[in-house]
């Protein structure tokens, strides 16, 4: 057996009192895509971000092609063959596609020669790894995508052997995230080493020849992915049994909660983004809306919650609410009984420098329950955020410390406390489980059905297919500003859904093979 | 207005212009580089003491020169110091170098010189004299032929005239200043040092991952700074008037910024919105032309505000959207 390409023995990384790296020993193998598993947390991208001398660690020895190697900064890793795709991209904005390509790493004190022999590089690369990208663009002008493949050539440019990618497809859609894994087959195939860092259990399995999994800074297992299932590796990763199926029964819907008649946004740059749709929900179902990011959900989103404008009727418990003007805000739409767990849940849900139970009572802070004459009844709410944050297994549970120091999924169960007690009729929920580690997305998701088994319609936004194939009791599909159809979740697959999601209406060759869609949310990370 | 009246209503403003444009292209290097620099106001004054002091010792402007220099490079330095190496707030620390510099340059002036604060008249080679450029009429051909320059100039064309008057006759440092603007404009966008500049402005993050030390190149800026500031506060107490008096900057070094935004970061625009800043202030000091051009009187003051006016407009994106590098006043942390 030829030398690891990759080899990290007792790796140990400390920041303040948190242990991020615990005596960390791994191999990787040459030409082979190795991913590495873990909740939020865990450790994987500090480990990663060691291998590429981002931080220093504390303990151990990395090994490259079986040499000793020492990475005090990123230009020793570069020089090692080590390329990195961070989670956020490292790219500049204004700067065009072959200019961020020779950062750093230009031929010479003048720009023209290095700029000559990049183009000529990147014509190449383009045809080997089939990474076609118009040297001359404007990163801010190409897509997400396209911006990744900017950073995976910028690696290749300065002759990368060994390519980590941090939760690549976090920011992608699914076709995107198709197209990727296409290419970092690719680059297998030509030889190179790929450790994909991810907490999406199907990407692990779908595309990894082997898994370490972390947990809590810790190495818990190393295994061949073919030996291994998706159930065994959440449990892995949360260090007990997850389910990752939704358990619910059938809904009963009741009488219509909301009802959406000619609905139209335009946007601030003057674009339509909701170009005239209706839509319903019942009390006791949820309409899951599903679709590429960007195709009107968030503009609906935020017509229903009171902070953007619109045209056309919507009607919540058979009375009209204003969609401009006075009354078109979140008060008033909170006082007509909706609740709003927005998408963005750090600059819409939260404040991120505030405390937990400040948080807990924003948007309601004028309730007369929670006032003392003149002033707010302080002890009072805290003592209540601190019941909420028990029950919604909030940790830690202390209402005292700042929203931005709880992890993203204990910040979306602060959210959701603060909305859900509120007793709605409705409930509006963007991206419930974004950036949310897996075993709090398998809480969120119980206390989603139970608002619905309470009687509540649920009007759920997702970019996650599977999520939206589990919890929905009806799902509608989003393209354009546009709703292609609406599906039962029983009756329809993840195909179909891609389809209408494409803008795709005749679903007739995918269409009725309602067994798929079980055995797909099987897989859901 | 006559031509000559314009014409030499555009050299005062080129002489005004000067300071402003070598702030200005300090304050752009350093901004570029996501180091925002409200100091240069004190840098300029710290340099244009110490110049003043030195050239009056030696006798010699150019020594002058290098000890203001030298001065502003020493404050860069402590502000290069805080917002990069410690990371504090860069507005903060510009500031506490504003009132140093306006404080310390008075209290050493005054104890060395004890003249109120203010630095002996230089004379002579003391001072940066003007330049006569071949074919130009001078004081030197006025001397030969033993008439009035003024009236020579009056009688000369059009084409001479211009020459003469509006292009010859300024001390180096004009030059100079006006060579910077090409210069900075190719460093910066013709060269590695340059593409990576800009980048550090922009996302550090990409220049750190790139193996590009961020400190080091932001020291850079911020030291071209101080030396550019050094050359501006020079220029003042040595060549536009002749030695140092209490607070003689005036606020320029904010003029200069103001003129950074309106140039919305570029080198050449630097130029354009200068001289534009330049020209008002030359025509604070003539309030009879503008009188004589509207027919009604204009409060100089209204002048003196133009450029905070003009750049309160470029902000509000009237005039197309000053954008500043993305990544300015934030001090750059290694995210976890």
């Amino acid at each position: 057996m030829t030398a690891p390409a990759i080899e990290l023995k007792g790796i140990s990384k400390a920041f303040g009192p948190v242990q991020a790296n615990k005596d960390i020993s791994i191999s990787v193998q040459p030409g082979t895509i190795h991913g590495i598993i873990g909740e939020n947390g865990a450790g994987k991208s500090t480990l990663m971000s060691i291998l590429y001398g981002f931080y220093k660690a504390d303990a151990g020895e990395i090994f490259i092609k079986g040499e000793k190697t020492l990475i005090p900064d990123s230009q020793a890793a570069i020089k090692a063959g080590i390329g990195m795709v961070f989670q956020h991209f490292k790219l500049v904005e204004n700067f065009t596609v072959l200019e961020n390509i020779i950062l750093g790493a230009e031929d010479g004190a003048m720009l023209s020669t290095s700029l000559g022999k990049a183009r000529k590089e990147l014509k190449h690369l383009a045809e080997e790894y089939g990474l076609n990208i118009d040297p001359d663009a404007v990163i801010e002008n190409l897509s997400v995508g396209h911006q990744q493949r900017v950073e995976i050539l910028k690696a290749l440019y300065r002759k990368a052997e060994i390519l980590i990618l941090d939760e690549p497809t976090g920011v992608l859609t699914p076709a995107e995230a198709d197209q990727l894994f296409r290419i970092l087959d690719r680059l297998r195939e030509e030889g190179k080493t790929i450790v994909l860092i991810t907490h999406k259990l199907r990407e692990i399995m779908d595309t990894t020849d082997t898994v370490s999994v972390m947990r809590r800074g810790e190495m818990t297992a190393t295994v061949k992915t073919a030996d291994t299932s998706p159930e065994e590796l959440a449990e892995l990763m949360v260090g007990r049994k997850v389910l990752l199926r939704v358990d619910k029964v059938a809904a009963t819907p009741k009488e219509t909660v909301l009802d959406i008649k000619g609905l139209r946004v335009i946007d601030e740059k003057g674009v339509e983004r909701v170009k005239g749709i209706d839509l319903h929900v019942r009390a006791g179902e949820i309409l899951g809306i599903a679709g590429v990011a960007g195709n009107g959900q968030s503009e609906l989103l935020e017509v229903l919650g009171g902070f953007a404008h619109g045209t056309g009727v919507i009607e919540v418990n058979g009375a009209e609410i204003p969609l401009t003007g006075h009354g078109a805000d979140g008060q008033a739409r909170r006082a007509a009984g909706i609740s709003h767990v927005p998408e963005d849940r750090q600059r819409e849900g939260l404040i991120m420098e505030y405390s937990a139970w400040e948080n807990t009572v924003f948007g309601y802070h004028r309730d007369p329950a929670i006032q003392n004459g003149i002033l707010m009844d302080n002890a009072g709410i805290q003592a209540e955020a601190q019941e909420k944050m028990d029950r919604f297994d909030v940790r830690p549970p202390n209402p005292k410390l700042a929203a931005k120091n709880f992890s993203g999924g204990n910040q979306q169960k602060i959210v959701l406390a603060r909305e859900i007690e509120r007793n709605p009729d409705l409930l509006l929920i963007g991206q419930p489980t974004r950036g949310v580690d897996i075993g709090a997305i398998e809480f969120i998701h119980e206390q989603i059905v139970k608002l619905r088994d309470q009687g509540k319609a649920i009007l759920l936004v997702s970019v996650e297919l599977e999520e939206i194939m589990s919890l929905s009791d009806r799902v509608a599909v989003m393209f354009d500003g546009h709703i292609m159809g609406e599906r039962d979740p029983a009756q329809t697959n993840e195909r179909e859904l891609g389809l209408l999601m494409a803008g795709i209406t005749d679903t007739s060759a995918v269409a009725d093979s309602g067994d798929g869609a079980s055995e797909e949310a099987l897989n859901d990370g | 207005m006559d031509f000559l009246t314009l014409l030499q209503v555009l050299d005062t403003s080129v002489r005004l212009a000067t300071p402003l444009l070598l702030a200005c292209l300090a304050g752009l290097y350093s901004e570029r580089s996501g180091v925002v620099d409200i100091g240069l106001e004190g840098k300029m004054l710290a340099a244009a003491f110490f110049s003043a002091a030195a050239a009056y010792y030696s006798g010699n402007a150019w020594v002058g020169m290098l000890a203001g220099i030298g001065a502003s490079v020493a404050l860069a330095t402590v502000h290069g110091l805080a917002s990069i190496t410690f990371r504090g707030n860069q507005l903060i620390s510009g500031v506490a170098i504003n009132f140093l510099a306006a404080g310390m340059t008075v209290l050493v002036a005054q104890s060395w010189f004890k003249q109120g604060g203010r630095t002996p008249s230089l004379t002579g080679s003391a001072r940066f004299g003007p330049i006569e450029l071949p074919f130009a009429i001078g004081p030197s051909d006025a001397e030969a032929a033993g008439r009035p320059l003024s009236r020579m100039i009056a009688e000369a064309g059009p084409l001479q005239q211009f020459y003469s008057e509006l292009i010859s006759g300024h001390s180096i440092l004009v030059y100079l200043a006006l060579l910077t603007v090409p210069l900075t404009w190719w460093l910066l966008f013709r060269t590695r040092f340059g593409l990576r500049l800009r980048a550090v402005g922009e996302n550090p993050a990409a220049v750190d991952t790139a193996g590009v030390s961020v400190v080091w190149l932001r020291y850079s800026a911020v030291l071209i700074c101080g030396v550019l500031c050094g050359i501006a506060g020079a220029y003042l107490s040595t060549a536009l008037q002749a030695g140092f008096v209490k607070d003689m900057t005036a606020g320029r070094g904010f003029i200069a910024l103001a003129a950074l935004i309106f140039a919305k970061w570029r080198p050449v625009y630097a130029l354009w919105s200068c001289l534009l800043f330049g020209l008002f202030q030359a025509l604070e000091l003539r309030p009879d032309i503008i009188t004589n051009l509207t027919g009604f009187e204009v409060q100089i003051q209204l002048l003196g505000a133009l450029p905070y006016i003009l750049t309160v407009v470029i902000l509000a994106g009237f005039i197309g959207k000053a954008i500043p590098p993305k990544a300015s006043a934030e001090p750059y942390i290694k995210e976890r």
